[in-house]
């Protein structure tokens, strides 16, 4: 019989990797009588619902942003690189 | 190397017979570069390496490639999908890097959370510990929206220890296989199966006391 630590851990296991039948039988038979692990089950699947959302290369206003002074030093690159006569291209 | 699933596939390897019609080259503006997606791709960088210095770097590594690049580019994709892909292919790079020059500690599997999440001793032993065990969450859905959740959720993932935002980051948010991230990281799967749980357990457990027991207090 599986505790609630081990299905914890099968629970997300089984969302990255294909569990052994066994396995997948007693977490099933587990989830069925524990309300406590049936609910983080639900949870971290919600939680990767809710992940997908925050890929980041969409503008968000609480996203860290380039201090002026690394905009600076960008800019500064980007002109030295660009005055720089194209190298013959492979 | 589609390394990165989804959206953005590598730019650098553009086809370059990709003639634009009517022969006039697409246009890239690098003057504007830093103003335009500076910000957006530090931002990307930042999620995924946690380190502005280091974020910077890759931002400015990938402007230089795409200036050296920029014939390759053939105005398929846009400029700004063009300059993430070249991002994505310098994380990839880096991330590369990191796991020869820093192998993975065995103290960065071992799971501190998680000691605290289940009763040590007693009848109850390995269950939920009393006051830590999963609440009833609240029509989860409705949250998805908004914008004050993802902000939690944010400041949630930039709470986890290093290595597990950074699976968590490269399996939930870019949807990568578990076996590229082995691969690319040079983690066994045991380790990235430990890294992941470690990063869920700590995230579901900061939602629940950030988000939704709030928003439950406030009814």
């Amino acid at each position: 019989m599986l505790n609630c630590r081990q299905v914890a851990r099968l629970v997300s296991q089984s969302m990255d990797a294909r569990l052994a039948w066994h396995q997948r039988l007693a977490m099933r038979f587990h989830l069925l009588y524990c309300v406590w692990c049936r609910r983080y089950a639900a949870q971290i699947h919600f939680l990767r619902k809710a992940t997908k959302n925050l890929s980041g290369d969409q503008p968000d206003a609480s996203a860290p942003k380039l201090s002026p002074e690394a905009k600076d030093h960008l800019s500064k690159r980007l002109q030295e690189a660009l005055s720089k006569p194209p190298s013959s291209q492979s | 190397m589609t390394r990165v699933e989804g959206q953005q596939s590598s730019s650098l390897q553009e086809p370059q017979n990709a003639v634009p019609v009517g022969n006039t080259q697409p246009v890239v503006n690098p003057e504007r570069w830093v103003q335009d997606y500076g910000d957006a791709l530090f931002g990307f960088a930042v999620m995924r390496v946690r380190d502005r210095a280091i974020a910077e770097d890759l931002v400015q590594e990938t402007f230089l490639a795409a200036i050296k690049a920029s014939q390759a580019f053939s105005g398929r994709s846009t400029e700004r999908a063009w300059l993430f892909g070249i991002l994505r292919n310098k994380l990839v790079d880096h991330y590369r890097l990191q796991s020869r020059v820093m192998p993975l500690a065995d103290l960065e599997t071992f799971l501190p959370e998680e000691s605290g999440a289940f009763a040590q001793t007693g009848v109850s032993k390995d269950g939920w510990a009393p006051g830590v065990g999963p609440e009833a969450w609240e029509t989860p859905e409705a949250v998805l929206v908004n914008k004050e959740f993802r902000q939690t959720l944010n400041s949630c993932l930039a709470g986890l220890p290093h290595k597990a935002a950074q699976v968590f980051v490269l399996r939930e948010i870019d949807g990568v296989s578990s076996d590229e991230i082995c691969k690319d990281l040079g983690v066994s799967p045991n380790n990235l199966w430990v890294m992941l749980h470690r990063a869920r357990m700590g995230l579901r457990r900061c939602l629940e006391v950030h988000w939704f027991a709030r928003t439950k207090n406030e009814k």
